[in-house]
Parts: C-alpha cells; structure tokens; sequence
C-alpha cells in the first residue's frame, strides 16, 4: 500500500514508490536523486511543524510539508 | 604560451567555490553573469608554463535549465565552450552528483572529475576506486580535498596534460531506453553531421535536448538547422508515445536512465561498509540538538545577537580610525586649500560625502565576514529551515531573516550589506520582496535621528522607544513584503526544496576571501556613486550664492550660512515644497534635511544644524540642536512623531538606491523605493501629525476623530464605487480620465 512520505514514522526508512510531482517541482525532487525505488527517511520538522527534513543516500535536506506530500513510499517500510 | 579556457562545475556544496579559491587563489575578479545576478568568479594563473583562464560556474544539481543558476551554467558550457571542464564531486556523495557528470558527457565537452573531500568519505568509511571509475569513464579522476588544497597539483596536472586525442566515455554509449534509443537514432540519422551547431553539440546530444524541449537548443536550431520541423514532430511523437505505453512523463522516464547510466558507472567503484541512510553522523547529532523544536529557536536567537554584537564591536574601532583619517584629510584642506567653492566642494562636498560611505566598510567586512562564517558552516541552511513558517506567512524564505536583521533588524544596522545578503535567498521572488523591504528597518543611520528628537520630546524614554520603533519597522516590512507578494510581484512562490549540507569547519582563508569580496563590491559601487550624488548635493545646497548685498545683513556666520542655505537651489525647493510638507508639520529647514538625508540619512541632523543657525552639528552628539529644537514654538510632539515615522518609511539612501536598483538587475525598482516609500511616508506623518493636532491641540476627543476617520474611508469608499460605476457607463464612450478625489465636479 502507498502512503505519503509525511504519514510515515520518524527516523524508520521507507521505499519511494513514486513522486507524483510534476513540473519544476517535480524535476527538482529527481535531481536530487529522491527518484522510485531509493530508501528515505524523515528525520525532524521545523519548530513549527513546516518543513520538514529527510534524509536519504547520503543527503539530507528539507521540503515544504506541501512538497514533500508529492513523495508516496511504500507504507510497509524497510 | 599555451592558454587553456577551463570551466569549474559540480553541485552545490561540493566545495567547488573553495577549489576555484585553491586554484585561482586571491587572483581573481568577481563579476554578474551578462543580465543576471549569479556570482561569476573568473581569474588566471600560469602553471608550468601554460595559461590558464578558470570561471567558476554557479553550483547545479543538472543542466536542464530551470533556475537562472542552471541556465547560467548551461549558457556558458554551450556558448562559450570551455577547452575542458573540471568537475568537482563530493566523494561522500557519489551517486547524485555523478548525475550531473553524465549530463555534462552528454554535451560531450573534455572533462577533469575532481573527487573532492575524499576525506570525509573516508571518515563515513566509504572507499572509492577513483582509477576503476578514470577508466570506465576514460577521463582523469583526481582525488582532492580542496579545503587543504590537497590535490591541487595534481589536478593541475592533469588539466594541462589533457590529451583531447582521446575519446572519455559520450553520449552515443548511453542508453535511454528501447524506444527513446530508436527515436534518437532516427533523429540524429536526419541531422546534417556538417552543419556547424551539430559539430559543436553533436547530434545525439542535440535531438535528446529537442525531446527535452531546451529553449536554447530549440531556438538555436530553428535558425541553424534545416529539418528543425521534422524533428519537433519526431520529439512530440516519442513524447506522446511513451505516456501512453507507461503512463509516465517522458522527463521522468529520462531522469531514470541517467540515474540507471549513474548505477553502471559506481558498480564496484565504491565499497561502504554501512548503507549511509543508517548511519547517524556527527552532522546529524548537531541537527537533533540545533534543529530541536525548542532549544532550535533560542539558539537561533541567540547566535544572530552575538554575531550581530561582534560585528559591532569589532568594527567599532577601525571606524573611529578611519573617521579621524577623514577628519585629518580635511583638516588638511581646510588649511591649504584656498577660501572659496573649491575648498567647500572637496571638504563639505568630497571628503565628508565618500568619507561618511567609505567610514562604514568595516562595518561592511565584518558583517559580511559572520554571515560567511554561518554560511560555510552550513547553518544557514537551518536558519532557513527554523524560520520558513514563519517567513513564508509573509509571502518570504526563511533565509530572509538574515537581510532584514543585517539591515537594521536589531537597530543600528544597514540596509546596503542588507540587500547584498539577500543573495542567499533561492527563489527569485522572494529575493526581490525581502530587498525592497529589508530597507523599513532601523538602520545605524536613522538612529542619530532618532536620537535626536527622542531626546528632544520624549527625555528619558530612549531605550523604550527605540524598541518600539524597530518593532514598527519589522512590522511595517512585513506587513508590505505581503502587500507587495499579493499585488505588484507577480510570479509564483519557488520551491523550497534544499540541502542541508553537513556542518563543516570553515576555513579563515575561505572566510577572508568571501568578506573581502563583497566589500570591495561594496565600495567600487557605494564609492563611484556616492562621489557623484555628494557632489550635486553640495552644489545645491550651495548654489546660487547669497548676494554680496544680502551677506551684509546678517551679523554671524551661522546667520549667514542659514540665510545661503534658503536661498540656494535646494533651499528654494524646500521653500516650494513647504505647501505640502505643512501637513505632515514640516517646514522648509525640515524639508532640506529630508532632501539631504536621500544621500545618506545621518546628513539629516548635520542639515538641520545648519539649517538652525548652528553651524557643524555633529551627529553623535547633538545636545545643542535638540535643544533648540525643544524650545522652537514652530515644534511640539506632533511634529516629532511625524518626523521619525517619515525618517523611517521614506526612501532609502541612495546607495541602497542603487544597491537594490544592481541587485534587483532592474532600476524601476530603485525607483519604485524612492518614489513610492516617500509618498507612503508622507501619509503615515500626516496622519500622525493631523491627528496629533486634533487629539492634543483642539482637543477633539477620540471617538468623534474614530467618526470622522470612518466617516472618511466610507467617503471613499462610495467614492471609489461611484468612480467604479461611472467608468462602467463610460465604456466605449468617450473615457473619463479624472482622478478619484475630482471625479464629481469633472465628470
């Protein structure tokens, strides 16, 4: 079953199943490599529970709430 | 003697920057890139008797050019075509930044990798074979940590030792797929290979960039190439083809194979013990604590104060020095410089206007130098991050925060380093409304004014009301930085997907350099154009001349000099611009003052001593003025408020004019600051200054002035309805050009 990136439990990986974000947006998610089939992780949210930051490969980096809800991981996780 | 054009290109934060400093060390200009506000650093060196011209491109996650960085890059790859491109890659970050270097073979220009922070892989125990990956991709690999400048010769080396016989790993090798593949071939079958754009790009790359749609490649191959028709329509066929035998976008499925060309390249090349995601680094222990949803923003808070009270107190010093330095300068020509204009345009014109911006560069350095400490650590990324809620509510980037307290966001700063900071804002809109509205801050030049009047009206309430007038400014940027999102700044909010790189050490020679960089931008322009305005200033406020016959009148030099003062241009538009300025409570002393204070704001109480028959005031300390301001019938409290809101709303010096006028890359918005900012000024003290007079002088009370204020805005209101209405039955029929407020009698 798919599930957005942000349903997913703190610091617990998940595989990226797609990236519904078309666009600018969406080409900049797969430049940085966030692409189907990579393993990510949400890691922390801001104070005010916007943005917040992922890691995956060796990248950490952070995403509107509203951005990162374009990510759906598989819900079973790693 | 050999010259080599060379490129320097990789990701963000992959220490591309730090390696151009390594090579091109201090011997190097900083400029724009034609039309755009990117950094272009270029410069030359000579290494074992060959020429080398580096530019170091702005950092890119790809090449299909999106952002201005990615066309910039992307441009100048193609238009400029470097001899060879040396590609920095962070070793810890193989896989993403590979991906760049497949779009860069794809272009097929020759190619140096320079694996950089080696290190720091080597410390997350991830070993690379930089000569297995050399030989797949037949290109020199060298390792590198820039930061120590290891691998610098190295590198060097190679460059120079280039051999442009040999063919490194290209785009016709690279597969993108079954029917991607087929198209491509077909296409590129079609192009003629003699054609001179195909001989520069070649013609697999170019057909990939028409199903791409890259404009540039489009628009070049419109004039250039003969079948561009047919290939647009082959384009548009694969593209439709392959949404509707995968259901996925073409760019996706592209985006895929280059990742899948990235998996060929690193099979066997890298050996981890540990798959990084599971890994908890150091970087990621300092985020848990500095990025926590409580201890984050206090220590947030705290480290902008102490970098903001370091830069002051750092600078302090070597301001006071360079202020005597002026000071002894002028003495000088106030002694050896004959009595006449010309004494008067160099010390009062020359000396006291370049002095007063040149006084401020260490100001400038320092400030530049915290900002590039919390920029090379990697914290800036999560000031950003903390604060984007908060910032984006105002149709801003949580990096604005940094503009505006540099501005003057804790009193005293300025709005010139102010609007260069916002160099570190991503997206193009967002820049542009922090730099147009870090300028309501409270800078260190509006304080001696500030000062001035507090100590005249309000003794003894100083400290409080500076706080209170920089909560207004922070409100008042805030507030119209949502106006102007909502209205004149047209464009949609950017994305703000980010890296958070890991926090590094910086290095002081990395520190030194950038600080140093942006301050010499600071006085090349601060300096040319303030030497110009302070000029036109000086003349008029000096010119014409009082009459031989009028002097005699006056017994006192200061007398005298008040008396020249009014009669001079400046003094005169004063005069002409008192039937306005009555309502704000300003007269014409007042007006020359606001009028000198557009050049920079502390001329604002030196104008008004002169203007009061005090002679030199002296913006520091200015006890006699307030004085005699408190005692002039022609003042009171009223006019006071007006005056501080008006200091604080009215246009920006002008060298934060042109600052935001060379940033911005257009000079409307220099404009818009002057002309809009001084009107909306002139209603904020108005308003001030009227209702002053009818609450404390007529004593009207407050409920019936709230009346008559409601009263007012449902006056226009129906007014604008009626103008509405009448615009709506005019339609077609002659037009009624008239203005809101005259709209009944005309019409």
């Amino acid at each position: 079953m798919e599930i957005k990136l942000r349903k997913t439990i703190k610091d617990r990986k998940y595989k990226i199943s797609r990236v519904v974000a078309k666009g600018e947006l969406g080409r900049r998610i797969r430049d940085m490599g966030i692409v189907p089939g990579a393993e990510i992780k949400i890691v922390g949210e801001a104070p005010l529970l916007d943005p917040v930051m992922v890691k995956y490969k060796d990248t950490v980096l952070t995403l509107r709430n509203n951005e990162a809800d374009s990510i759906l991981v598989n819900a079973r996780g790693v | 003697m050999k010259t080599l054009k060379v490129a320097i290109a990789g990701n963000p934060n992959s220490g591309k920057t730090t390696l151009f400093n390594a090579l091109a060390g201090t011997n190097h200009q900083v400029a724009n890139y034609a039309g755009v506000t990117v950094e272009k650093k270029s410069g030359s060196i000579s290494y074992k008797g060959t020429s080398i011209h580096i530019t170091d491109l702005p950092g890119t996650y790809s090449l299909s050019p999106f952002s201005v960085e990615e066309k910039v890059a992307r441009d100048f790859i193609v238009e400029d075509k470097p001899d060879l491109i040396i590609q920095v890659i962070d070793a810890s970050n193989l896989e993403r930044n590979l991906y760049l270097t497949v779009q860069l073979l794809e272009l097929n220009v020759p190619m140096v990798l320079a694996l950089n922070m080696v290190d720091v892989a080597k410390s997350r125990d991830t070993v690379i074979d930089a000569q297995s990956l050399s030989k797949k991709l037949r290109l020199p690999v060298i390792t590198t940590v820039a930061r120590k400048e290891e691998g610098k010769e190295k590198l060097l080396d190679a460059v120079i030792n280039y051999d442009f016989s040999k063919k490194q790993i290209s785009i016709e090798e690279f597969s993108y797929g079954e029917d991607m593949d087929r198209t491509l071939f077909e296409m590129t079958n079609k192009i003629d290979p003699n054609n001179l754009l195909v001989k520069k790009l070649g013609a697999k790359f170019i057909a990939l960039r028409y199903i791409e749609e890259d404009e540039l490649v489009l628009s070049l191959g419109k004039k250039l190439i003969a079948v561009h028709d047919q290939l647009i329509e082959s384009a548009s066929n694969v593209k439709a083809h392959i949404l509707e035998t995968t259901n996925t976008e073409l760019e996706c499925i592209i985006a895929d194979y280059r990742y899948g060309i990235v998996s060929s390249l690193i099979k066997g090349i890298v050996k981890s013990k540990v798959l990084s995601i599971d890994r908890v680094f150091v970087s990621d222990r300092i985020d848990k604590v500095l990025t926590q949803k409580f201890i984050g923003p206090v220590v947030l808070l705290s480290i902008l104060y102490i970098s903001y009270q370091f830069t002051f107190w750092a600078s302090e010093y070597p301001i006071a020095w360079l202020e005597s330095l002026f000071g002894l300068v002028s003495s000088l020509a106030q002694t050896y410089l004959p009595d006449g204009h010309l004494k008067s345009l160099v010390v009062s014109g020359i000396i006291d206007g370049v002095g007063g911006v040149l006084g401020f560069t260490p100001l400038i350095l320092f400030m530049f130098f915290m900002i590039a400490i919390l920029e090379d650590t990697g914290y800036m990324a999560r000031v950003a991050y903390m604060l984007d809620r908060v910032f984006r509510f105002f149709g801003l980037q949580g990096n604005s925060v940094i503009p505006y307290v540099v501005s003057g966001g804790i009193a005293g700063g300025c709005a010139v380093p102010g609007v260069m900071a916002t160099r570190t804002i991503k997206g193009h809109k967002e820049r542009l409304i922090t730099m147009l509205t870090a300028p309501f801050m409270v800078c260190g030049a509006k304080l001696p004014v500030l000062s001035l009047l507090i100590a005249a009206f309000f003794p003894g309430k100083k400290a409080m009301l500076l706080l209170v007038f920089t909560i207004v400014g922070w409100l008042s940027a805030l507030i119209l930085a949502k106006v102007f999102g909502d209205t004149i700044i047209k464009g949609k909010a950017s994305s703000f997907l980010m890296e958070l790189p890991p926090y590094r050490f910086p290095t002081l020679k990395g520190l030194t350099l950038h600080a140093w960089q942006k301050t010499w931008m600071y006085v090349k322009k601060a300096g040319t154009i303030i030497l110009a305005i302070s000029i036109i200033l000086w003349a008029l406020m000096t010119f014409p001349g009082l009459p031989e016959s009028e002097k005699a009148k006056y017994g006192t030099s200061e007398l005298q000099a008040q008396a020249a003062l009014k009669y001079s241009i400046a003094g005169r538009v004063g005069t002409s611009l008192e039937s306005v300025t009555k309502y704000a409570g300003f007269d014409w002393r007042t007006n020359i003052a606001l009028l000198s204070g557009i050049a920079a704001k502390e001329l604002v109480v030196s104008a008004l001593g002169t203007a009061y028959s005090l002679g030199e005031v002296d913006a520091e300390d200015a006890a006699p003025l307030s004085q005699k301001l408190a005692s002039d019938p022609s003042w009171n409290i009223g006019v006071a408020l007006a005056l501080i809101l008006f200091t604080l709303f009215y246009s920006p010096c002008f060298v934060t004019l042109v600052m935001i006028a060379k940033e911005s890359g257009s000079w409307k918005y220099g404009a818009f600051t002057l002309i809009a900012y001084t009107v909306l000024a002139f209603v904020i003290s108005a308003i001030t200054y009227s209702s002053y007079n009818a609450l404390v002088i007529q004593k009207i009370s407050l409920d019936i002035l709230a009346l008559r204020f409601s009263l007012g805005v449902a006056g226009l209101y129906l007014l604008k309805r009626f103008y509405s209405n009448v615009m709506m039955a005019t339609k077609g029929t002659a037009g009624c050009s008239c203005s809101q407020s005259s709209c009944e009698e005309s019409c």
